[in-house]
């Protein structure tokens, strides 16, 4: 209970001062419009006007949230405007972009761990490969598997495993490295193997920090195949609400994309966070 | 005559670091037999650790001749001839007291059906019988460490590595788990070596005292210990107990002022 007051405090502010901002950018269109009518504007009536305009510069809290209502709950999942339908579009290409970069990020990290010349080969191409921006390779990478004939999900998904399989990579390569120079030697003292040490030791030991790094990483995925969805002109998923809203001046439908994203990505941050409370619990790793 | 288990001959150890070389071990000579109990003591930097790493083939001496059980430590650590006690248990705390006990079973490939057993004699032999089930951080620290000695009894080894097992617990447990290890050692008739800076745990432990000193690392003194094989802790209060002490003491002093 004690949580939920500052949180239910803080979301209170924002959304006034949301309405606020809304009344004061909206009220030129509502003001221009009405010297067009040579009508004369009361308070009450600007006010009115600016929270409820079709394409207003910023939309009013309620509507963002009665066109999501619209586009989730009133709309069949199979129509071409619900949000649901596009949601879906994006979360399969998300997921399949984060279990394609973490099985890369994991294989990465288990080579660089393992390979005295990947060690010092890999990490410099993969920091690299995360400084140039993803908007200016989306766009390449979304060209030449087109020009290959592939399209649709596939391209989406290399995107968001593009950006998603690096802190699987940084973070397995840490985790990999966590036992210590005793626990090491330990298991030389059995005699064990290369896979032996792998599969007892090193592997549990990087639990913790393989779930730091998918809740990055699951984040990231989604960023990239929105991202993914914009330059290939995409008329499915949330990246293609995005677009289309700013082609024809939908602040609405601008911004309840927007929140439609941002609460799959809470949603999935959450469920990798859950995974990670009950498998640390059942290795006996919790906090 | 009997052939030692282990045998060191003039063993040297030069480390090559970024500030030149370390000299950590030089001129090392001795005999262990069979179901001795060696202490090595002496200040940090004496080599004791280092010389214990050896005879686990964890360091590699760069002169001189080194033999357990009459092969190179390397043959023998393959052979899997001893059970190596850290300082810190280092359990894994994904698994649980039993699993941990299993683990080196689990690499050398024991039979299945042999393991559980061997778990449930080695949990007894250290008093830890019941608490198999037990995760390591539900353990107190003299437990855990009891639990690591058990985990390097599990697969029979004839000898017995531990640097400084107790070194990090309180003088109360470590008194308990000294009275232990010497009951433990007489049932088992293992060979032990046993890394302490304490010169009471040494002398009460041991049939077989080394004193080293730093700088070069090196043996100045081997006592051999006339105290029974029967040793209640009150012995410690015996006057042979602070005969054998005293030259501990004296032998270090020697090797501090040299």
């Amino acid at each position: 209970m004690n949580k939920i007051i500052p949180v239910l405090t803080m979301l209170a502010v924002i959304v006034v001062l949301w309405y606020a901002a809304a009344v004061k950018m909206n009220s030129q269109w509502a003001m221009d419009q009405a010297a067009r009518a040579e009508v004369e504007l009361t308070f009450g009536e600007l006010v009115k006007d600016t929270l409820s305009q079709d394409r207003p510069k910023l939309p009013a809290p309620h509507q963002v949230v009665a066109e999501l209502w619209e586009t989730t709950v009133e709309k069949k999942i199979t129509s071409k405007r619900s949000l649901v339908y596009h949601g879906w579009i994006t979360l399969s290409a998300t997921m399949l972009g984060f279990g394609i970069g973490t099985v890369a990020g994991i294989a990465l990290a288990v080579g660089i761990v393992h390979n005295k010349a990947m060690d010092l080969g890999v990490m410099p191409w993969a920091i690299a490969s995360q400084t140039i921006p993803i908007l200016a390779i989306a766009p390449m990478i979304i060209v030449v598997l087109n020009s290959m004939g592939i399209s649709g999900l596939i391209p989406k998904a290399i995107i968001a495993a593009y950006l998603s399989f690096f802190p699987v990579v940084v973070g397995m390569v840490k985790g990999l490295r966590a036992p210590d120079a005793m626990q090491l030697d330990l298991m030389k003292t059995y005699n064990a193997s290369g896979g032996e040490t792998f599969w007892k030791l090193r592997l549990p030991s990087s639990m913790p920090y393989l779930f730091a790094s998918l809740k990055v990483a699951v984040a990231a995925a989604l960023v990239g195949t929105i991202v993914a969805e914009l330059p290939s002109g995409a008329v499915r998923g949330l990246g293609a609400r995005l677009l289309s809203g700013s082609y024809y001046g939908q602040t609405i439908q601008i911004w309840s994309a927007l929140f439609a994203a941002a609460a799959l990505a809470a949603a999935l941050v959450i469920i990798v966070g859950i995974l990670e409370k009950v498998v640390l619990k059942r290795m006996g790793m919790a906090k | 005559m009997k052939k030692p288990v282990i045998d060191a001959r003039g063993v040297d150890l030069t480390f090559q670091t970024n500030d030149g070389p370390v000299h950590a071990l030089k001129d090392v000579n001795l005999e262990i037999n069979k179901g001795d109990f060696v202490s090595f003591i002496g200040p940090s930097g004496c080599g004791k650790t280092t010389f214990l790493r050896c005879i686990a083939a964890l360091e590699t001496p760069t002169g001189g001749a080194l033999t357990v059980n009459g092969l190179t430590p390397d043959e023998a650590r393959k052979a899997r001839s001893y059970g190596y006690v850290f300082q810190a248990a280092g359990l894994y705390p994904w698994r649980t007291i039993a699993g941990n006990i299993r683990l080196p079973l689990e690499i050398m490939d024991f039979p299945k059906d042999e393991i559980a057993g061997r778990v449930e004699k080695v949990l007894e032999l250290v008093d830890l019988k019941g608490f198999g089930k037990k995760f390591p951080w539900q353990l107190s620290g003299g437990m855990q460490q009891r639990a690591s000695i058990a985990r390097a009894l599990a697969f029979d080894a004839e000898i017995l590595l531990m640097d400084e097992p107790f070194g990090a617990l309180d003088e109360i447990v470590r008194d308990k788990l000294n009275e232990e290890l010497l009951k433990l050692w007489a049932r088992t008739n293992k060979t032990i070596g046993f890394v302490t800076h304490s010169i009471p745990e040494a002398v009460y432990l041991s049939t077989k005292i080394v004193v080293m000193s730093p700088r070069p690392g090196r043996i100045t003194d081997v006592i051999e210990s006339t105290l029974p094989k029967e040793r209640p802790l009150e012995i410690r209060d015996s006057e042979e107990f602070i005969k054998i002490a005293h030259r501990v003491r004296e032998g270090l002093r020697a090797g501090h002022d040299a």
